[in-house]
């Protein structure tokens, strides 16, 4: 049975977290090299949690599937980050970002963790300057800003248009450093497989070496998941090729609880897909709405090219709709309205599943070195993939799968209900609610790495009182047995259809009866498509090669093997929550605009579920979402 | 369009590899090159036979994880590209196209094009940091940097560590790499107090790891995703002899 107890802190709101830090344990310098810390991912959440823990003096070791620490997919955000600094001085505060963030969420999170993110997000910045990062800077050598969806002041510090790389190379940083010294003892090209529970505590972890096959057990006195999240079940999302849901879905079956899965956001400026043979679909930085205009043609299949098209056939539809955010309104409403006008007719591009996002006015008032100054990448990359001009032909956008604000249920103190399981970054629910503003997930996952898992850490480590224990206990056996048996399972199938076919499969299911738009009816539908096509799937595959061996194919199979599982998951979340919030649009719930309607009398609760079975219907618990400082009011972005 | 490819396979780092050639059917000029090569193991799998085995991750030309020598030019012939936003309209029908991991002494093969380039964190782990610690640092607009040094600063930081520039270096030297992340630091106020040491323990780092020396070909600059320039081998090279003095 899951208890979930949130361990707000009592007082007022910008009090919380200040007094907290004073109440909390702390480990006496000399027994910090005592404890052991598995951190597994080392995106910018886990890469500086584990570099942070280890320059306190915790002995930590770091996990990561990519040949380097350096090569999460937390480096392929462009536009920024996010921070409270009022630099431009235009009236941002630590109260304005917090309650920009927890309304651009739909106020479905906790008012404590949103305002500490708030709190921490200035330190961030400072530590990332001293790193080196090189951010973008004004002539007089301070830093630069830009304006981001869902806000009305300028508050993202970014690096050109890559910077979640700088970020992440900073991170990185850190934890090289901290590998040379000793402290950190890093496993790349290493994937978890289980998670370990010894007396209802996380306190190790199973590992299969990509390289060798070998499969390995490590013990710890706290377990740190930072590894993301999962929107490649999805087949076709901007996530990494490699990014999975196994770690956080295999802490799900041992106990821990998986909050709001079905709150996936879908980004509305991507380049459209081309064909099947796609294996993912690229983002291209919603920064790129500060300077360009959406439309499309007013007429329904109008196919004209679209420099032919006059000014007053054209449909500006995110200034008409929303005039006070025009292009910058937020993402799940920019990706709903897009859908709705190529659902009408009139998308663009071969497929109609498209928009324009046209630079014409802004190259004409700023020149176009000022905008090959701001998105020049961005424009390259675009011609990389379509062989169009951007800066000659307005761009097509489409939306697509890209961050899950869903993720395992944390405390305040980023802890699961599982003891000693800390969660971090993309991987936990905690701050984002049902909706992530653009330049908040950089803030989210360094703010859980540098300032906030390194002093609740202590905290866990301090109180816990752990037994002394090995890999030899039976619950590592018991677990290292589970991971080979699954290995050798997949390996045995032979069968007469590849992983990647039933992926996208499953995929498919998923765009259709949960994606963008979901009602009971579809979603009654993935419910019945999806147990058919998991029981072929551990039917049909073949997976060539041995489990001793690198084998790609196998690791494949081992990710795909639990989307399989975890997407009833999302389904049954998606059709248990009837109201309308950010990402998640249940077509039965909207105003007479077709505008989002939440239903706060029955659904202002976080919803955590207890995993009871494969193919079984999981228990729902309430965590109830008390606002004491905000009002809960309808968004709105007109 | 319909290829052949003769690609490298070797079963592990003992193994002996070998070319093997394999045809590439129905290949639309939209595909990127790994997903033509995703299609040629798609029908591997189905024969039973194990696929090419080749690094990738992020597919968007950033994560630096993709490494193939296509026609004997590291990340193939477009310039400034990551293999993964090669797109296949760059290649003809009919055409022939020989596909080899990086090829380095210090990079050895693991499986058929994937090579392990730990040499190159190692080489980090020497210096490439700023010795700070996460909590102690002032406003970060306490300290301006000059724009210019800070665009310059971005222009080495770029660099995705994905080793193009050694795999195309006659002498696998990875100074174009290094000198990237050392002259990042150079031109910032934050990378003073390290610099010169940090330059001594970078370049001694990737001697101890077997990577040869800069002898001004800039094959590595032709190749580079990223386009990162030469001149910060220069400045490197400036900043080694200025640590000895």
């Amino acid at each position: 049975m899951i208890t979930l107890d949130a361990h707000a802190p009592s007082g007022p709101l910008a009090e919380k977290w200040n007094r907290h830090r004073n109440e909390m344990k702390l480990v006496n310098p000399s027994n910090k090299r005592k404890f052991k810390i598995l951190v597994v991912g080392t995106g910018l959440a886990g890469g500086s949690a584990a570099a942070t823990l280890a320059e306190l003096g915790y002995n930590v070791e770091a996990f990561c599937y990519q040949d380097s620490p350096r090569r999460a997919h937390s480096i392929a955000a462009q536009g920024g980050i996010n921070a409270a600094k009022n630099y431009q001085n235009d009236g941002d505060s630590v109260y304005r970002l917090f309650y920009d963030t927890i309304k651009g969420g739909d106020f479905r999170a906790r008012e404590s963790n949103v305002y500490r993110l708030a709190q921490v997000s200035n330190a961030i910045i400072d530590h990332c300057a001293a790193q080196g990062v090189p951010f973008a800077r004004e002539y007089g050598g301070l830093l630069d800003n830009r304006s981001f969806g869902g806000a009305q002041v300028s508050r993202t510090f970014y690096a050109r248009g890559q910077t979640g790389q700088q970020l992440l190379l900073g991170a990185y940083a850190s934890l090289i450093r901290q590998i040379g010294r000793g402290a950190v003892k890093m496993h790349s090209r290493s994937e978890m497989q289980e998670l370990v529970l010894v007396d209802g505590v996380a306190r190790g972890i199973v590992t299969r070496d990509l390289v060798t096959g070998k499969i390995e057990s490590h013990v710890g006195d706290a377990v740190v998941l930072a590894t993301g999240g999962y929107g490649n079940l999805y087949f076709l999302s901007t996530m990494a090729a490699g990014c999975n849901v196994t770690a956080a879905y295999r802490a799900y079956k041992k106990g821990a609880a998986f909050a709001n899965p079905c709150y996936v956001q879908i980004h509305p400026t991507c380049i459209p897909i081309t064909g099947d043979h796609q294996s993912k679909l690229t983002l291209m930085s919603e920064s790129l709405r500060n300077d360009g205009r959406i439309w499309v043609p007013k007429k329904v299949g109008d196919k004209r090219a679209p420099n032919d098209i006059p000014e007053d056939e054209r449909d500006y539809y995110l200034e008409r709709k929303y005039p006070s955010y025009g292009n910058l309104a937020p993402r799940d409403i920019s990706s709903r309205s897009a859908k709705e006008v190529c659902d009408e007719g009139r998308g663009v591009g071969e497929a109609g599943r498209g928009v324009y996002l046209d630079f014409a006015d802004s190259i004409k008032r700023l020149g176009v070195e000022t905008i090959k100054e701001r998105y020049g990448n961005l424009f390259d990359m675009y011609f990389k993939i379509t062989a169009e001009n951007g800066y000659k032909i307005p761009m097509r956008i489409y939306p697509a799968t890209h961050y899950t604000m869903g993720g395992l249920w944390v405390d305040y103190n980023l802890m699961s209900n599982v003891p000693g399981l800390h969660v971090i970054g993309e991987a936990n629910f905690s701050d984002h609610g049902a909706n992530r503003l653009g330049a908040s997930a950089l803030m989210q996952g360094l703010a859980d790495g540098y300032f906030i898992l390194p002093y609740t850490m202590g905290h866990w480590l301090a109180t816990a009182k752990l037994p002394k224990v090995s890999t030899d206990r039976p619950e590592f056996k018991q677990a290292e047995a589970e991971v080979d048996g699954k290995v050798k399972r997949l390996l045995s199938l032979k069968g007469k259809r590849t992983v990647k076919s039933f992926h996208r499969d499953l995929g498919k299911i998923m765009w259709e009866y949960c994606g963008m738009g979901r009602n009971e009816a579809g979603l009654k539908k993935a419910l019945e498509l999806i147990p058919p096509l998991r029981e072929e799937f551990w039917k049909n595959i073949t997976v060539p090669g041995a489990g001793e061996d690198l084998n790609t194919e196998l690791e494949r199979a081992g990710r795909v093997a639990d989307y399989f599982e975890f997407a009833e998951l999302l389904v049954y979340d998606a059709l248990e929550r009837k109201e309308s919030c950010g990402s998640h649009f249940r077509e039965e719930s909207q105003t007479s605009e077709g505008e989002a309607k939440r239903d706060d009398e029955n659904y202002c609760h976080v919803s955590a579920w207890e995993f009871t079975g494969v193919g079984q219907r999981p228990n729902l618990h309430k965590e109830p979402l008390a606002f004491e400082t905000v009002q809960l009011g309808q968004r709105s972005y007109k | 369009m319909n290829l052949t490819l003769h690609v490298w396979r070797q079963k592990n780092p003992q193994a002996k590899g070998q070319m093997v050639t394999y045809p590439a059917r129905d290949i639309s000029p939209n595909m990127s090159f790994l997903e033509m090569l995703d299609i040629v193991n798609e029908e591997l799998v189905l024969k039973g036979e194990e696929p090419i085995a080749f690094d990738h991750d992020c597919r968007e030309g950033i994560c630096g994880m993709c490494s193939l020598v296509i026609n004997g030019i590291a990340h193939g012939h477009e310039r400034g590209t990551t293999v993964c936003q090669l797109h296949m309209r760059h290649f003809k029908d009919g055409q022939e196209i020989t596909i080899e991991p990086w090829r380095a002494k210090p990079f050895p093969v693991l499986r058929d094009l994937i090579v392990d380039r730990s040499a190159l964190d190692r080489i980090m782990m020497a210096g490439g940091f700023i010795s700070v610690n996460a909590g102690g640092a002032p406003d970060a607009n306490a300290l301006p940097v000059p724009k210019e040094h800070a665009e310059l600063a971005m222009d080495a930081a770029a660099c995705i560590g994905c080793g193009a520039c050694v795999a195309s270096c006659k002498n696998a030297s990875a100074m174009l790499f290094m000198s990237a992340k050392i002259a990042q630091f150079a031109h910032l106020p934050q990378g003073q107090p390290e610099r010169m040491d940090r330059v001594r323990k970078m370049v001694a780092a990737m001697d101890a790891e077997g990577f040869g020396n800069c002898t001004n070909q800039y094959e590595c600059e032709a190749v580079c995703p990223k386009e990162i320039s030469v001149r910060f081998i220069a400045e490197m090279n400036r900043d080694y002899w200025r640590a000895w003095l």
